[in-house]
Order: C-alpha cells, then structure tokens, then sequence
C-alpha cells in the first residue's frame, strides 16, 4: 500500500496544492506570508525558507540568506513586507558573483585575446551541444569571426549535432571522425582559429559525471591541449547546469572546477518551472559568475545573465 | 555526509539518556536531522515535511532499543517506511497478447531518453528473446535520429524513421511496419519536452493515442531537484504512463527526486540506467535507493543488527546485574561473544556515532577477543562468579591454561574492575561509545 492511502486523503490533498502552490511566484507567496505584518517572526522566516528551499537554493545556502536577513532585521528592528522582500533581493544578489571584466558576456564587447578560446563543459545532457550553437549565432550576430570545434568524439551523433548548429550560426566547423582523441580535435580547432584569424573559438567536450575519474582526466588533457597552441587558452571555461537539477550541480560545479577551473556558469533550461537556485551557492561557493541563461530550443534563445532579473524570476514576479 | 549526520545524531541522544519510549521530545533533533537529509537530497519540500511528521507519529510510543539511542532506532524507523514507499508493487514491461508490444518513452530534455531506449531494446533482445524496432520519434533535436541509428546498429535492431517532422506519423507507421516484418516489440523515442509546452504535450498525448502503448515510460534524470513533482504530475495528467526510469545513477546524486516522483504520481520505479554503457542498465531497488536518499546506510545497519541480537529480556537483566553491581566475568564472556556475533568489530565501531573517533583511529585486532576468552574460559564457574577469590596461584593456573602471560590474566581482571565501575557509572545503556572506549583499554584490544 502506498504512503498517500496510509496517511489518508487530507494529506494528499494537502500535497496536491502544494505542488500547484510551488508554481506561484515566491514574492506571492511571501507577500502572503508578511501582508499585515511589520515585524519579521519566526513564520514569516519559516516561509521564506520554504519558498527558497523550493527554488533548489539549497537548506546551506538558504540558512546563509536567513542569518543575512535576521542580522538586518535585528539591527534595524522593524521591516515592512517590501523592505522584507528588498533585503532578500539584495542578500541574494550579493551571493551571485559579477562578470569578470577579463570575460565580458555582452558579445559586441572586445575580446582580450585572439583567438578568445571558450571550453565548454558539463555533465550529460545539461544542454552543452546548444549553447555552443546559440552562443556562435550570438558571437556572429555581433560581427565576431567564430569557430567551433566538435570536441565530443564519444556519443553518438555528437558531431553530426554541432555541425547542424555550425550551419544555422554559419559558422565553420572542426572536426574528426568519431572515437577520435577529443584532445586533437581541441589543439586541431584551436590552431584553426588561430591561422585563420578566427575572434572567438568554441569547443564542444562530451558530456560526463563529475564523478568519474578517468574522463575527468581527459577534461584535464583536452584543455592543457588547447593551451600549447594558444598561450593561456582556453581563456574561458564555462560550465553548463541544468535549471533543473537540484542540489547535485554543487558536486558538479567542485568537481569540474578541481579539474579545468571554470570561470563562468551557464543555466540551461531556464524556460520550464525549474528556478535554478542552486546557482546561488554554486556561484558564491565556487567564486565563478554566472555567465548566461538558456531559455529554450532555438537558435535566440540564450540570454546574458542579469542577477536582479534572476532574483525577480526567482520570486516570479518580472513586473517589480 | 555520513560522519555529519552521525555526530548531529550523538548530540541528538544527549538529552535522552534513560527515556524507555520514543517520544516527541526524544527525537525531535533527528528528525530535523533527517528532514535536512531528505532536502539535501532534493527530496520535494512538502514531501518531505508530509513523510517526517507522518514517521514521527508513527514512532512514537514505541520502545526504546536499548542496544542503541532513540535517535538512530528512528532513523531506522524512517528508512523501513522510505523503502516501502520506493518499493510498492513492482510489475514488468507488459507484453501484448497480439504483438506487436508497444512501449513510448518520454520525459523532459536531456533527460536520457535515447541511450534508454537503446539499453531497453538490448535488455529486451538480450534477456526476453524480444525483437525489438526502434521509431525515431525525436524529428526535433538536431542529429537525434542518428544517433538514436548509431546506438540500435550497435545492438543489431531496426530503426523506423521518415523525412517529414511528423512524429505520431513515425509512430503509427513503426508499428505497422513491425508487424509486417513479424517483430515483436515497437520502442518509440520521442523528443524531450517542457511540462509546460501546451504544443508539445499535446504532441505526446497525440501519439500515444495514436499508437495506443502496452506500456508508457517516464524518464527521469535522478539529478532531478524541487522540480521533479511538477514534471512528473504533469506528463502523468498527460500521457498517464506506467512507470519511471530513472537515469544517471552512476553519478553520486542522493536521488531524492525518486521520493518525490513516488509520493506525487504512486507509479512504480521500473528501471535504473547507471551509465553510458548500452549494458548498464538495472532493475530497481528500493533499499539501495533509500540508503542513498537518507545517506546514513551504517546507521541503519547497526540497528538492524543490533534488533538481531538484541534481546529485550535479557537486556534488561543485564542492567539489573550492573546497577547491583553483579556484573561478572560470566556476563562479561557472554557479551564477548555476543559482540562478536554482530559483524566486524572495527566495523561496529565505525558505525557507531562518534566512537571511531574516541577509539582514535586504532584498530581492534579482530583475534582480541580470542585470549580473553581463554583467559576466562580457563577460570572456574566460581572464579568467574567473583574474581575476589583469583589468588596468585590461581592466577597462575589460569594463565597456563590459556596459554598466556599472568600479566596478561592480571591486566584483565584490573581492566574488568575498570570497566565494571564505567558501566555502572553510565545510568543507561545505549551509549554504546563509552562502552567501546572501555575496550580499548583490554589487553591485547590494541593492534
Ligand atoms: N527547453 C530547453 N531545452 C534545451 C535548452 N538547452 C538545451 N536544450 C535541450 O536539451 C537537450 C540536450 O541538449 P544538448 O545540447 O544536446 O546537451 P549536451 O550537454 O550537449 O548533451 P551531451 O553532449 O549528450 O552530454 C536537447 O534536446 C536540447 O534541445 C534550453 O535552454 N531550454
Ligand atoms: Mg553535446
């Protein structure tokens, strides 16, 4: 017999809203919870918690924003719903790093290297491939002279899926036949970009579990691989995340940093009801920015992280 | 994870010493414990506030172990009820009276969806003697229909696939095809999809229509946070599927979406994928996911051992015997052996929360045990009864017949004396610890 039968159909019910109420804004939700109210209690912070908690924020990042909070309050005694919701906005926001000036996200802005030599890097299926496609269209749009190199020699169709994305950018492509060292195919890109003059140069690796030593040294290998044709290359690692993963993409994030030091996040995904807080802790702990957001399937849909449009997101409501 | 979650528990048991019910007050730090375990692991949040309350109920008022703190006997409590619900009522692929069997898989992008229907196909070729085609559904995904042609050659298995973006098309036509060339089994991969894709849903709701499946899987990315509850509700509104799939296990995700998933839709959990291996792919099990979700499996094993050889009655004897002070040489043999019987001594003492740290890292010799028992097996029911009474020669005697030093007989007895008083002075049983740091100081306990 199952649990919801055991503990009677009040509690399922109860279970139901719960899921639905988890679709509403947290500043809905937390309006709700201090409307009335002047003074911040111990049920307002337990809602605030809550609502942080299912954003995937995580209980240690979220206990971190609630000691925030309390120290303000308890210095300056009294907060009203917006000053509430104001603090919380700031506190998070101070958790997510700035862009680096040496990285810039805005795709006009001058590169401080040629080539500008990006790794991309993830777990399986995190939206890797995708993101390497958009983010060329992007660099293009913006008149960059892009390359891509199809660095995941391992899955299946890997390659035949980042050359369909080099056509819709319309931008050149490097590649080897599958099962080829990833390694080579890096060093073979990244010395393209470099005789052809290429501004920016991206390179695709295959999708693997942090937790698997072997392939992590092989991360290891295609990066030191780029780097002996390019001096300091690749300039950029970025690390993409799936909005709807929970709190493993801490794990992630420690792992591939320990390995080929990520500079920047990507949040893939953002255009379903996953909220992506884990990202909050993963930025702060890892002292990495969040760099860009994925918000769909097409070639336009990636967007420049902005921390306060996430934080509004956060608490769904983009009108304030 | 484990040694945070052991020592948070052995702080927990401070308060409790000599409560012989599990209470609400007794319990009330490991069961913020494990709601914080159940959250680190991405269980839901409602979910898991529902499941704590409802275990805590359900525990109170029942009796106290005394071979271990109230603390550890509730997580135990909590990981037998988490295994329940894993668990429920498991079933197979369905099989088709009139084959072709049908099986549509879905879920959100990403999610592994392709390498599984490749690993189901091999697992249904392989071990049912099936034979499967493949309908190359995902008409989307740059490059899905070659790689989804790349994984069945590897496995020798059909794909049916088409020129036009017309996926309920591919579907129908798959299975007509299938049973034209007499094949049993018709796997369709579909494109991965946002919950929230009006489009779209209605997409896979339309093909499943069409195609009328014996048998409809979810997938599931074990990774899976606070949001598994909304996808998983809302494919089941939509194509009602018969069970999940839960992919990426070999990563080192706790897995709480698996709760999650389990307490909102009541489906069962069909299949594991742990790796990109077509092979790697494992029937579910509950007990192994639950360790997992509450990351404290030692825990839960002590407890289940020490339920084992535990026995109430004589328990309780025992403690009598302490009080009055008539704790023996016999008494001392028995829980010897006793002890013994539960496993690997270093392996108990590593399970209990934070002995391994006041036994400082040394090992028990697992032989240690051996001499004492001969020391006081070579002694007479008398002796034993009152070690008052071991003179220096019978010491002597003693010594002899167990083949060891008199130091080793008279460093014995001073340590039983020792420990003895430890235990009297320890108002309860249960704290487990301080009886092991008695041990330490045995003779021949240091390796
Ligand atoms: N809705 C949505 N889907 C996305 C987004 N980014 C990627 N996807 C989809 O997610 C799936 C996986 O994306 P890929 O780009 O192949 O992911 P990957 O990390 O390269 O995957 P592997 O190379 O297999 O590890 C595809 O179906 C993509 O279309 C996004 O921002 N939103
Ligand atoms: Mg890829």
């Amino acid at each position: 017999m199952g649990f919801l039968e055991k503990i009677g159909l009040k509690k399922k019910e109860k279970l139901d809203k719960g899921v639905e109420k988890s679709r509403e804004g947290l500043l809905d939700k937390l309006g709700r919870a201090v409307a009335g109210k002047d003074e911040i209690d111990a049920a307002t912070l337990d809602e605030v918690e809550e609502v942080l908690i299912r954003s995937d924020v995580g209980v240690n990042t979220t206990l971190e924003i609630i000691d925030r909070i309390e120290e303000r309050v308890a210095k300056d005694k009294y907060v009203t719903q917006s000053e509430l919701q104001q603090m919380l906005r700031e506190e998070i926001i101070k958790l997510l790093k700035e862009h680096r000036p040496d990285h810039p996200a805005k795709f006009e802005a001058d590169l401080p290297n040629k080539p500008h030599v990006i790794m991309v890097v993830g777990v399986n299926g995190v939206g890797k491939t995708t993101t390497i496609g958009k983010l060329a269209h992007l660099y293009k749009k913006a008149g960059k002279k892009v390359m891509i190199g199809a660095g995941d020699t391992f899955r299946a169709a890997a390659v035949e899926q980042l050359e369909i994305w080099g056509d819709r950018a319309g931008v050149p492509l490097i590649k080897q036949k599958h099962g080829a060292d990833p390694a080579a195919v890096a060093y073979d890109t990244v010395a393209a970009a470099q005789s052809r003059d290429s501004d920016v140069v991206m390179v695709d690796t295959a999708g693997r579990l942090h937790n698997k030593k072997s392939l992590m040294e092989e991360l290891e290998k295609i990066k030191r691989a780029m780097g002996k044709v390019v001096e300091d290359a690749p300039h950029e690692v970025l690390l993409v995340l799936d909005a709807s993963t929970g709190q493993n993409a801490m794990q992630q994030a420690k792992h591939f940093t320990d390995v080929v030091d990520v500079t920047g996040l990507v949040l893939a995904k953002l255009d379903g009801t996953a909220k992506g807080g884990v990202v909050i802790g993963v930025s702060n702990e890892m002292d990495v920015p969040v760099k860009y957001i994925g918000v769909g399937e097409e070639i336009e849909d990636l967007q420049i992280f902005d921390r306060e449009d996430f934080v509004n997101a956060l608490f769904g409501d983009s009108a304030s | 994870m484990f040694e945070d979650l052991s020592e948070k528990l052995e702080k927990a048991v401070q308060s409790v010493k000599g409560k012989s019910k599990i209470s609400e007050v007794n319990i009330a730090e490991t069961v913020r414990e494990i709601r914080r375990a159940l959250l680190d692991a991405d269980v839901n949040y409602e979910v898991a506030k529902a499941f704590t309350t409802h275990v805590k109920e359900k525990a109170e008022g029942e009796d106290v172990l005394t071979a271990v703190n109230p603390g550890q006997q509730f997580t135990k409590i909590v990981y037998d009820e988490l295994r329940e619900i894993l668990g429920g009522e498991r079933s197979d692929i369905k099989v088709a009276d009139v084959p072709p069997t049908v099986i549509l898989i879905a879920g959100l992008q990403g999610s592994g969806k392709t390498t599984f229907v490749a690993k189901l196909a091999r697992h249904l070729k392989q071990n049912n003697n099936r034979n499967p085609m493949l309908a190359a559904a995902d008409v989307y995904r740059p490059a899905a229909i070659d790689q989804l042609k790349t994984l069945a050659e590897q496995i020798d298995v059909p794909v049916y696939s088409i020129e036009q973006k017309d996926p309920v098309r591919v579907a129908k036509e798959t299975v007509s095809m299938a049973k034209s060339l007499a094949l049993d089994t018709v796997i369709i991969d579909t494109a991965g999809r946002m919950h929230i894709d009006e489009e779209m849903m209605n997409e896979v709701a339309d093909i499943k229509e069409a195609v009328d499946p014996h048998e409809t899987l979810f997938v599931v990315d074990s990774m899976t946070g606070q949001d598994a509850v909304n996808t998983a509700k809302e494919f089941n509104e939509r194509i009602n599927y018969d069970g999940v799939v839960l992919t990426k296990l070999d990563g080192d995700t706790r897995g709480g979406a698996a709760l999650s998933i389990k307490k909102v839709v009541n489906k069962p959990i069909k299949f594991v994928s742990m790796g990109e291996k077509l092979e790697s792919l494992a029937p579910f099990y509950p007990d192994r996911m639950a360790q997992r979700i509450l990351g404290m499996g030692d825990v839960v094993s002590l407890v289940e051992k020490a339920q084992e050889e535990y026995d109430e009655k004589k328990a309780q004897e025992l403690q009598k015997k302490i009080k009055k002070d008539k704790f023996d040489l016999e008494d001392f043999r028995e829980q010897l052996q006793k002890i013994q019987k539960m496993g690997d001594i270093n392996d108990l003492v590593n399970m209990i929360p934070g002995a391994s740290k006041a036994m400082k890292d040394q090992e028990i010799d697992e032989d240690a045990f051996k001499p004492i028992e001969a020391i006081i097996n070579s002694m007479t029911p008398e002796e034993r009864r009152d070690p008052d009474v071991l003179n220096g020669s019978r010491r002597k005697r003693i010594a002899k017949g167990a083949g060891v030093k008199v130091r080793d007989v008279n460093d014995l007895i001073k340590q039983f004396e020792q420990m003895k008083k430890m235990m009297k002075s320890m108002s309860k049983m249960g704290k487990m610890s301080q009886a092991m740091q008695g041990l330490k100081n045995l003779p021949f306990g240091r390796k």
